[in-house]
């Protein structure tokens, strides 16, 4: 089948592409520079150009559309250019050139606020409850995908808190401060947090492109958390991380309360997808903090069940495996 | 005539009914529709002078009529337009929307709202039947489509959205309305009465009247019967003292009552509530409903009360009593005279709910239950049952007449209401012929008492009446220096003398009898003279405290205490129920100041006027025992007769207990059986409510005392026994020598003080039976047993099963006579699977022996629950085993999470509460407890899960033996060994400085509390100490 992926500049679209083109899917990726996937066809442009658009997606019989922009702060017309517009265009280029499969990539931020999340699955996207530009547009655009969902097969994917070997965002920002001396902990570390390890989440979207052609019907127009369904509390992955990396853990706390006003920026990485569009660091915001000393973690049975996957590579497995590359890169 | 309360109320003034506004919460406008109902005279009731002044006001009579119900095709609109003036009722009634569906119903439920409520009260008992009918159009299930009641909730005249007829309306007036509307609607199907509040009296009424088409009767929190030695109840005296004003000139009645609420109501419902009561005309009939409360015989509604209050003992039929005992006026003493009238009722007292209690707890979901369950019984057919009219000899002129259209019937006496008696208390007379035999409470299938029944527990006594050998040694007894020691003789016969003085003071079979006395030959005495008279004992542990007491106690209702004075200043001052009866005569100021009636000594002296009754059957109730309240509120614990004599004869086969083994009773429950066992019982000297005072060299002192071979203790007084052994001299372990048995009862003990206890009686087996308050022997394990099961198990090390296996503390093979099986945990961690004894399966422990509870005592839910899924099960919940039990035998779910080995040894790994489901299915928290115990540093455990059932997640929080200064999250190693050592899945590793305990057990996490906790910090929240 040939496959494309859209925001394959990113961590977990390039890791996607790789996948599928190892599980023998023909790949064709689609961003703004180069995707560096080894044996993929290589369209450049953007999702806000039709053309553009129209070029990379003639010719596949199936899109994973990763292409977004993610930031906590920007002009509200860019997010809506590129999440809401950006994903209409690429729908309509799908139909009109004759693609059947859409496995959108979306976020569980398009469904929850920044209340506590305990054990709850994917509740639909809601644009007017969101907090944010990025949560509220890339709302819009789930809505639009699962609603194109007929002539077309789609799936929506919301993968939470992507963390990996490579991984430009979370890690490594924790890494940097920490060694830095600047990597607090936001109260007293102990909400439980759900993360998922990056070729966990690749492998989430291989198998949901998979469940659209088996055309039992099940995962289309659904929406589905993905995570690595293995909570631990803040304080733990973020000394996991600083010990894989070989940085110190956090040394000191900031009262959630303070760190919802303070701009101490370190945790902004942890609510971003890594995806196209790193444009800036955003700042510390109350969303952010209340993300961070918050529980986050999600029922992943029927995420399980209906897309047949379960995470190959576990916590523990994931941080041995960022320990060795990070041995192996230094 | 005489003056009312009601003449203090301002003038009724008159409105139509109405329908209730859109958008109440759980209200669907599709169930109401307003009734115009005629209405019947009242003749010759001695009613209020208010009562018809706006009968002959034309003007109000043609806006009544003018009311059309929406339903236009209604048959009591087309009644209602003919020359009779009807009332117009606003009722909820899913009648028409079941008629819309094609659905035809079984019966009707007929729902009465008290006062200040309205029909909204019922909301979800109306939602339920809908919910009925979708499930029979769609549902497949195995049993059957469920049956579908029609309801009918009324809003009373002058109440919620019904009409102010600008009347004070009487009780007798409320009844016959209520009656006139049924007519109107045609209900001649079975009818089962639903009433709540003043509404319960009213729809009683409306039974009572109606016996033909009677099918049963639901009552939440009501009361026919104001006992004549009881105040009327403070709030109620409050409300007539300022009658206008507290509840039609404000709110002030209405918003108290729905303040009662457990808990409290969200501000929606409450608005839904005042929603008929927004002014003070509107509120003119809460103030008459309080003002018509019979205070007193003079009232004039009081002979009415009377009337229904003896109707409802004739009733034969089905009845279900649901309480919430927090109730400031309705308490349990009302409760009791309703079980009274209606004996074979089924009765559920929700702790914790109160007067609200249909908004406290899901009534809804109790009435379909109890319906379901009783199917048979409320919906058997009887040819004769519909066809006879009540009121046949009412009217003589024209029989049957009002069972046909209300319209019809003349009104000639609305201008005689004064007038003759309209015959109305023959009704009752009339009924009574069509007697309904009909199986209540008591019908499960009670397996027939082998040949050979079972001797009663005071038959030793009789058999050993002339014998002069030690039957008790108290080493302390409360009254009085030295040991005392009471032969049989004087046992036998202080038994027969206290039962003939409890007789002739007017105690009798049935009668609750709570004992408050310490162990020793008093309660001994008191304890078998009430079994004998059929008085029911009643034996709560003083370890339950005040608070729990009290509640257990209130909930018994017992009719007479018997106490210590001690004791008894403590039921005094926290206003327990019942008559006083002292252990000892106290001085008669002290006596009236505890309202203490009598004493033993009196009744011993009051025995010589009266012969001993004759003996209670084996299946009359005996007992009623309080667990322990480790796990949740105290419940009673009924035993009958044969089953307390089955407890004997299990013990009896157990340990080889028999007439002249010598006994220390270190453990109540058991001592208690001492007596019947033929046993030399010995109290030793310890504060009973502190078993852990008990010390080494005070059993060696009772074993030297009555040469005991057998020595029973609680688990508290084993360890200080233990500690305190150094004191012992070599006369006291000379004697020790000689025991044979020593038994820790009540909870596992660990195997280091099984061991150490051992090492004091070297010649002694110790062993440690499994067991709870509705089976107090259920398994017993050695501790040469719980080492050759590998155990090590209680003491928290590595467990038989291994890290892989469930792990759990061995407690032996089933007891004699017992049957231990278990019922498999599905995915959802519910106990669905069939009670088997298939070996590693992880479950409930489900017991059957003939010593197992008869039931719990007013929990019907809770009771039918402890059945369910065993042919003991109630309607639906009843499956056959197919596994050998005793004949007699009962089936009890015990609550605990185990599994068998393959050698038939139970392992209990928990509570059914307290296991943990998780995604990939449940797991027990004392085997990953046990594991974690087993690291180094770690001292003690508790594995909760937090999160939503069915994904929640492991979290394991210890006690490490350095000491935690203040709670917080396990640093990466210990975690990482915890998870190592755990073998499951676990997302957090916490350390507190203390694990909270429950308050009976020292020893026993309190999981419950602790879940909560760490749900609360990992979930963001404080740190504070679980």
């Amino acid at each position: 089948m040939k496959v494309l992926v859209t925001g394959a500049s990113g961590l977990l679209g390039r890791t996607t592409a790789e996948q599928l083109r190892d599980a023998g899917h023909d790949v064709r990726t689609f961003q703004r520079r180069p995707s560096g996937v080894d044996g993929a066809e290589d369209v450049l442009g953007s999702v806000t150009d039709a053309d553009d658009v129209d070029r990379a997606v003639r010719g596949v019989d199936a899109v994973v559309h990763l292409a977004a922009k993610v930031s906590l702060a920007g002009d509200p017309a860019d997010f809506r250019r590129v999440n809401v517009d950006g994903t209409r265009t690429v729908l309509g280029a799908a139909r009109r050139h004759g693609a059947t499969d859409v496995v959108h990539v979306s976020s569980p931020s398009v469904a929850h606020t920044g209340t506590s999340i305990v054990g709850a699955d994917a509740p639909p996207a809601d644009p007017d409850g969101t907090h944010g530009e990025y949560a509220r547009t890339k709302a819009e655009a789930e809505l639009l995908a699962l609603g194109a969902d007929g002539d077309l097969r789609v799936v929506a994917i919301r993968p939470h808190v992507v963390w990996g070997p490579g991984d430009e965002q979370l890690v490594a920002r924790i890494a940097e401060r920490a060694r830095t001396g600047r990597l607090p902990l936001l109260g007293h570390g102990a909400a439980l947090i759900d993360t998922t390890y990056l070729d966990n989440a690749a492998s989430a979207l291989v198998a949901a492109l998979g469940r659209l052609g088996d055309d039992d019907g099940t995962v289309r127009g659904r929406a589905y958390v993905v995570t690595n369904g293995e909570p631990r509390t803040v304080a733990e992955m973020v000394a996991g991380i600083c010990a894989a990396v070989g940085a110190p853990p956090p040394r000191f706390r900031v009262p959630g309360a303070v760190a919802r006003g303070a701009g101490a920026a370190v945790e902004a990485a942890w609510a971003r997808l890594p995806l196209e569009g790193a444009d800036g660091e955003p700042p510390m915001t109350r969303f952010l903090a209340e993300q961070l000393s918050t529980a986050h973690w999600f029922d992943q049975r029927r995420t399980r069940a209906d897309l047949r996957w379960a995470p190959a590579v576990s916590i523990d497995g994931g941080l041995h495996r960022l320990a060795a590359w990070h041995t192996a890169r230094a | 005539m005489t003056s009312t309360p009601a003449d203090r109320l301002p003038a009724p003034t008159t409105a139509p009914a109405s329908l209730p506004p859109d958008g109440l919460p759980g209200l669907d406008a599709a169930w109401s529709r307003l009734v115009v109902v005629p209405e019947t005279p009242l003749v010759g009731a001695l009613g209020w002078g208010s009562e018809t002044h706006a009968e002959g006001d034309p003007a109000s009579s043609e806006r009544r009529t003018a009311q059309t119900p929406r339903d236009g095709g209604d048959r009591a609109a087309r009644q209602a337009a003919g020359p009779r003036p009807g009332r117009t009722w606003h009722v909820l009634d899913t009648g028409p929307v079941l008629a819309e569906r094609g659905v035809t119903p079984v019966g009707t439920l007929l729902c009465v709202h008290g006062n200040p409520t309205w029909s909204y009260l019922w909301r979800d008992v109306v939602a339920a039947s809908l919910e009925a009918a979708d499930a029979a159009a769609t549902a497949t299930r195995p049993e059957g489509p469920p049956d579908v009641w029609r309801v009918v909730a009324v809003d009373q005249l002058e109440m919620g959205f019904s009409e102010r007829t600008g009347t004070h309306r009487s009780l007798r007036r409320r009844v016959r309305d209520l009656g006139d509307l049924t007519d109107a609607l045609g209900l001649d199907g079975p009818v089962v009465t639903v009433g709540h509040d003043w509404g319960g009296v009213v729809s009683l009424g409306w039974a009572v009247d109606h016996r033909d088409v009677l099918s049963g009767v639901v009552l939440l929190n009501t009361a026919v019967h104001q006992p004549e030695d009881r105040p009327v109840p403070a709030p109620l005296r409050l409300a007539l003292g300022v009658l206008g004003t507290s509840t039609v000139a404000t709110p002030a009645f209405l918003e108290t009552t729905l303040a009662l609420a457990h808990p409290p109501l969200p501000d929606g419902v409450k608005d839904a509530y005042r929603a008929p009561y927004a002014t003070a005309d509107r509120r003119s009939g809460i103030g008459a409903f309080v003002a018509d409360i019979p205070v007193g015989p003079e009232h004039p509604s009081a002979d009415e009360l009377d009337r229904v209050a003896e109707g409802v003992r004739r009733l034969d039929v089905p009845a279900l009593l649901l309480w919430g005992p927090r109730d400031p006026v309705f308490g349990d003493g009302y409760l009791g005279d309703l079980l009274d009238r209606l004996p074979g009722a089924q009765v559920h007292r929700f702790e914790g709910a109160g007067h609200l209690v249909a908004e406290d707890v899901d009534v809804a979901g109790a009435v379909r239950t109890w319906l379901a369950d009783r199917r048979e019984a409320v919906l058997r057919a009887e040819p004769a049952a519909f066809g006879e009219q009540p009121w046949a000899s009412d009217e003589p002129g024209e029989p049957g007449a009002r069972a046909h259209v209300a319209g019809s019937v003349e009104r000639e006496a609305t201008t005689e209401p004064h007038g003759a008696d309209d015959g109305h208390d023959g009704v009752v007379g009339v009924h009574v012929t069509r007697a309904r035999v009909t199986h209540l409470a008591g019908e499960r299938a009670t397996v027939a008492t082998p040949d050979g029944a079972r001797a009663p527990l005071w038959r030793r006594l009789d058999e050993l009446a002339d014998d002069d050998s030690t039957a008790l040694v108290e080493m302390a007894p409360s009254a009085g220096e030295g040991v005392r020691t009471v032969t049989w003789r004087l046992l036998a016969r202080r038994v027969r003398e206290i039962a003939r003085g409890l007789h002739a003071a007017g105690v009798r079979p049935g009668d609750r009898v709570s004992l408050l006395v310490p162990p020793g030959a008093d309660l001994t005495a008191t304890l078998y003279a009430c079994l004998r008279i059929g008085a029911v004992v009643v034996v709560a542990d003083a370890g339950l405290g005040p608070r729990g007491l009290t509640r257990a106690v209130r909930g018994a209702q017992p009719a007479v205490v018997v106490g210590e004075r001690k004791g008894l200043a403590a039921a005094r001052a926290l206003g327990w129920p019942g008559r006083r009866v002292s252990t000892t005569t106290l001085p008669a100021a002290t006596a009236a100041a505890l309202g203490v009636e009598t004493s033993l000594p009196d009744l011993v002296d009051l025995s010589v006027v009266t012969d001993l009754p004759p003996e209670p059957a084996p299946t009359d109730l005996a007992a009623v025992l309080f667990t322990s309240g480790s796990t949740g509120p105290a419940k009673g614990v009924a035993y009958t007769h044969e089953q307390l004599a089955a407890m004997r004869d299990a013990l009896a086969g157990q340990y080889d207990l028999g007439v002249g083994t010598g006994l220390v009773a270190g453990f109540a429950p058991f001592a208690l059986l001492g007596p019947a066992l033929g046993c030399r019982s010995v109290t030793p000297d310890m504060d009973v409510t502190a078993p852990r005072t008990l010390t080494a060299r005070a059993v060696a002192a009772a074993v030297a005392a009555a040469d005991a071979t057998a020595v029973f203790l609680s688990p508290a007084a084993v360890a200080n026994v233990v500690a305190t052994s150094d004191e012992l001299t070599a006369a006291d372990e000379r004697a020790l020598a000689g025991v044979r048995l020593v038994l820790s009862a009540g909870a596992p003990v660990p195997e280091r003080l099984l061991t150490a206890v051992g090492r004091l009686m070297p010649d002694a087996v110790p062993h440690t039976p499994y067991g709870m308050t509705e089976g107090l022997l259920l398994t017993d394990v050695t501790l040469d047993g719980i080492r050759a099961a590998g155990a090590g198990g209680m003491d928290g090390a590595t467990s038989a099963g291994g890290a892989d296996g469930p792990g759990g503390v061995c407690v032996g093979p089933p007891a004699r006579g017992v049957t231990v099986t278990i019922s498999a945990l599905d995915d959802d961690g519910r106990a669905t699977g069939t009670p088997g004894v298939a070996p590693g399966v992880t479950g409930e422990v489900v017991v059957a022996a003939p010593h197992v509870k008869d039931h719990y005592d007013r929990l019907w839910l809770t009771d039918r629950e402890s059945r369910r899924g065993t042919p003991d099960g109630d309607g639906a919940t009843r499956a056959d085993v197919d596994v050998a039990v005793e004949p007699g035998a009962r089936w009890h779910r015990t609550g605990d999470v185990g599994h068998l080995d393959a050698e038939g040894r139970l392992w209990v790994e928990g509570r059914l509460a307290h296991v943990v489901v998780t995604a990939d299915g449940p797991v027990t928290p004392v085997g990953p407890e046990q594991r974690a115990e087993s690291v180094a540093g770690v001292r003690r455990a508790g594995v909760v899960g937090v999160g939503p059932r069915g994904t929640q997640q492991v979290v394991v929080v210890v006690e490490t033996d350095r000491g935690a200064r203040r709670p917080g999250l396990a640093n990466p190693e210990l975690t990482a060994r915890v998870r190592a050592a755990v073998g499951l899945p676990v997302a957090a590793v916490l350390v507190v400085p203390d694990l909270p305990t429950d308050v009976r057990h020292n020893s026993k996490v309190d999981r419950a509390r602790l879940a909560t906790w760490a749900e609360g910090v990992l979930a963001g929240g404080r740190m504070g100490r679980p």
